[in-house]
């Protein structure tokens, strides 16, 4: 197919039709209702599914319902409304659910602003919810990468009976690039959804809930929750390497767009002499634990710096995963404040001890 | 179902022979077999998906014999046009009480009523909540004393009770909303045919439809089933008069 | 590093910035580049200022928005107070001089004054100000062919295709300016 210019909101919208996920429930808010928009015109074309609820918690509750029908089912949102749905998310991986949900993070706490920002990271990445559950969290960090994650998120949702969960920044849902979509999609190979409902003829009824009042019983579900996290940990980390070599003195860690300013100050630092290298995340959760330990044990590394559009989050992973090994750095911006390439930079040199 | 001569009355194919959870005196049971009868004489026990509250029925999976789902505390409304939306040809109900309804879940009730969506509720107000342990409820009666409300629910301080029928009924949208009750055999009689009139509106492809039943709760109302029944009668019946607000013939004329 | 042009546009909401960005991007596009189009959001789409940043590159784009673009244009002086003191040292400025009656008083960048208001007046419409200015930036940079501008907007903006000879004349009268 050949290559289109598209916002990244759209994007995200046209590559759930694309996996036939033509079923979609939201509630406005800046910065993603482009989505919204796309789809209410798009969906009606090929028979899905779109409501406007009246509220994010009745969106989560929607996609809570028509996820038991078996039928790929979505919403996107940003901080706030993904706050709001916090109630369905948590139910819905109690009960095995598969469904999709995208934020385009904004500022926050509270009401905050409508700028971008990488704040949700410990909402998306440790809980949100009540419970002890996991999503799986993808974090593209271009239109075309949103475009891909969304495909493989509705794949790894039927893969694992599990939410997951795509965060981006406001600025990969406003921003527009060239995509390309699969010509003709085909799944790969997914288990069977026996478990769906659609009435109870020639078998038992069937039901589909998180409540446990036997405690034994709960443990149980626990106990296969976590299960199925350790086989998604084993079988879906993803990062990527930016100029990684045996030069690097210093190991930049960044996800979503801060990664590629990342890029670009290292690209610029590069023609000054100094040697950096970026290890960005793809999967959130589950997090590249070993690879990240793996890059920060090489000799070359002196020092490490976790860059982040927030008061640092994934820096606390990386802190956790590079075991103290080498000196961790964090510099962050908030409020809808993008660190840029020269900020970046700033902070590799104060790191290096180049500047004061 | 087994029959011959002897039986008069058996259990309906789409009522389980669970024993419940229900206290003595709840009229819950009653209304589960209304429900599950109706199911049955429509035919549609197949085709069925109900959608579990918060609350006193939140096993009611246990206890009829069609496929459900389990839905956070008042949610139910919004988990019901979720699925019925993607399968429009199956019959979905959702089974609410007062505070899941009424409180916790009146945004999520009210805008699936308004969107018109094409599933049944079944609505059992007893004026309290009964799970948690007797609080105050939005149908509580003024005066009317709980855990929350130890000297009798204050008007001045929590407003009247919600009158849920009345309410929804003054949407356009919906295409049957009506109360009845279950604490005598003659209300019984009522509520089976509007549960099944609810039903039938359903199958027949017509909008929302609601039935509030008038429920006991001897309990946590702190009195015998006997005073219970007689309570519905003297207290909430005034209050909460029985009817039927709103049906789609209304509409057409 | 591969070679890249980055250009912000910057002016009132309503003057066609976004829109010239977007014609940017897709003709970076259609002529094999790779190309990120980031807008301000938010309020400033209704009527405040308004801008976006282009990014057209022969290789993979880093950083999508620039604190340092190589290129400014600024429709109005809000525009020029805001982005004027950003541009790249031994950059360019595109100053709506029909709207914007100071310059930036850098002697560090290269600045160019197009009546590119007044000069859309005189083609028929306030609204061709934006392709006047792409006239001068493209003829500057050589970012890419005023042709597949032209072709851009016959495929974007087909309803509107009895505006192409306007455009094409605005591009034209917009170079005239920097030739």
């Amino acid at each position: 197919m050949a290559k289109k210019l598209m916002k990244g909101n759209e994007a995200i919208a046209e590559a759930a039709v694309c996996v036939g996920a033509i079923n979609y429930f939201a509630y406005p808010i800046t910065p993603q209702s482009e989505v919204a928009e796309y789809l209410a015109r798009r969906l009606p074309e090929v028979g899905g599914v779109f409501i406007q609820a009246e509220s994010e918690v009745a969106v989560g509750n929607m996609l809570f319902g028509a996820a038991c029908s078996g039928k790929r089912v979505f919403t996107t949102s940003s901080s706030p409304g993904i706050s709001l749905m916090q109630e369905a998310i948590s139910y819905m991986a109690g009960a095995h659910l598969p469904v999709v949900i995208v934020n385009i993070m904004r500022g926050g706490p509270g009401l905050g602003g409508i700028l971008p920002a990488q704040s949700d990271y410990f909402q998306a990445v440790k809980g949100g919810g009540h419970g002890d559950y996991r999503l799986i969290v993808l974090a593209p960090s271009s239109v075309q990468e949103a475009v891909d994650l969304t495909i493989l998120a509705f794949q790894l949702a039927d893969k694992y009976r599990a939410p997951v969960m795509m965060i981006g920044d406001g600025m990969i849902g406003q921003m527009m690039e060239s995509v390309e979509f699969p010509a003709k999609y085909q799944d790969p190979p997914l288990p069977p959804k026996d478990w769906a409902l659609g009435g109870a003829r020639g078998r038992k009824p069937q039901v589909i809930k998180s409540l446990f009042l036997d405690p034994i019983a709960l443990e149980k579900n626990n106990i296969l929750l976590a299960e199925k996290y350790k086989v998604i940990r084993e079988n879906e980390v993803r990062y990527e390497l930016y100029k990684v070599n045996n030069k690097n003195r210093l190991l930049l860690f960044a996800y979503g767009m801060m990664a590629r300013i990342c890029q670009t100050a290292i690209d610029e630092l590069e023609t000054e002499g100094i040697s950096v290298g970026l290890f960005r995340p793809i999967s959130l959760f589950p997090f590249p634990e070993k690879e990240v330990y793996r890059e920060v044990l090489k000799d070359n590394i002196e020092r490490l710096l976790t860059v982040e559009m927030s008061m640092g989050q994934m820096v606390e992973d990386i802190e956790r995963c590079s075991k103290g090994k080498k000196p961790l750095g964090f510099y962050g911006r908030t409020g809808g404040i993008v660190p840029m390439t020269e900020e970046v930079k700033g902070a590799v040199k104060k790191e290096l001890g180049l500047v004061k | 179902m087994a029959k011959d001569e002897l039986t008069i009355l058996g259990r309906p194919e789409s009522l389980s022979d669970n024993i419940t959870h229900y206290c003595p005196g709840c009229t819950h049971g009653i209304i589960h077999r209304l429900v599950a009868e109706s199911i049955d004489e429509l035919g549609v026990r197949e085709r069925t998906v109900g959608v579990a509250p918060v609350g006193c029925a939140v096993l009611i999976y246990n206890y009829l014999n069609v496929d459900f789902m389990e839905s956070p505390h008042g949610r139910a409304p919004a988990l019901a046009t979720g699925f019925k939306r993607l399968r429009p040809d199956m019959i979905v109900f959702t089974y609410q009480g007062d505070g899941d309804l009424a409180s916790i879940g009146m945004s999520e009730i009210i805008h699936a009523a308004n969107r018109g969506e094409k599933f049944t509720v079944v609505f059992v107000n007893n004026a309290i909540y009964g799970m948690t342990g007797g609080q105050m409820a939005p149908t509580t009666m003024p005066h009317q004393k709980t855990t929350t409300s130890p000297m009798g629910r204050d008007v001045s301080l929590s407003g009247y009770p919600i009158r849920v029928a009345e309410l929804l009924s003054s949407l356009r949208t919906p295409a049957y909303i009506a109360r009845t009750a279950v604490h005598t055999p003659i209300h019984v009689i009522d509520a089976k045919q509007k549960i099944k009139r609810a039903f039938a509106y359903q199958i027949q492809g017509k909008c929302f439809s609601l039935v509030e039943v008038l429920s006991t709760c001897p309990t946590n109302w702190g009195i015998a089933p006997d005073a219970a029944t007689r309570w519905v009668t003297d207290n909430m019946m005034p209050y909460y008069p029985l009817g039927t607000f709103k049906t789609p013939e209304e509409e057409i004329a | 590093m591969p070679k890249q042009f980055e250009v912000t546009l910057a002016g009132f909401g309503g003057q066609g910035i976004m829109l010239a960005g977007q014609l940017l991007a897709y003709s970076g596009m259609a002529e094999g580049k790779q190309v990120t189009w980031v807008p301000s959001y938010g309020p400033e789409m209704r009527g405040g200022t308004a801008y976006c940043t282009v990014v057209i590159s022969e290789g993979r784009i880093g950083a999508p928005i620039i604190t340092q673009p190589q290129s400014v244009c600024v429709f109005n002086r809000p525009s020029l107070e805001k982005f004027g003191p950003m541009v790249k040292s031994g950059g360019l400025l595109f100053i709506n001089s029909s709207l914007v009656d100071i310059a930036s008083g850098r002697k560090d960048i290269n600045e160019y004054l197009i009546p590119a208001t007044d000069t859309a007046v005189k083609i028929g419409s306030v609204k061709f100000a934006n392709m006047v200015m792409l006239g001068a930036y493209i003829h500057i940079t050589s970012v890419v062919k005023f042709e597949t501008i032209l072709q851009i907007f016959l495929e974007k903006m087909g309803d509107k295709r009895q505006f192409l000879e306007s455009n094409r004349i605005a591009l034209e009268e917009g170079r005239k300016f920097v030739q």
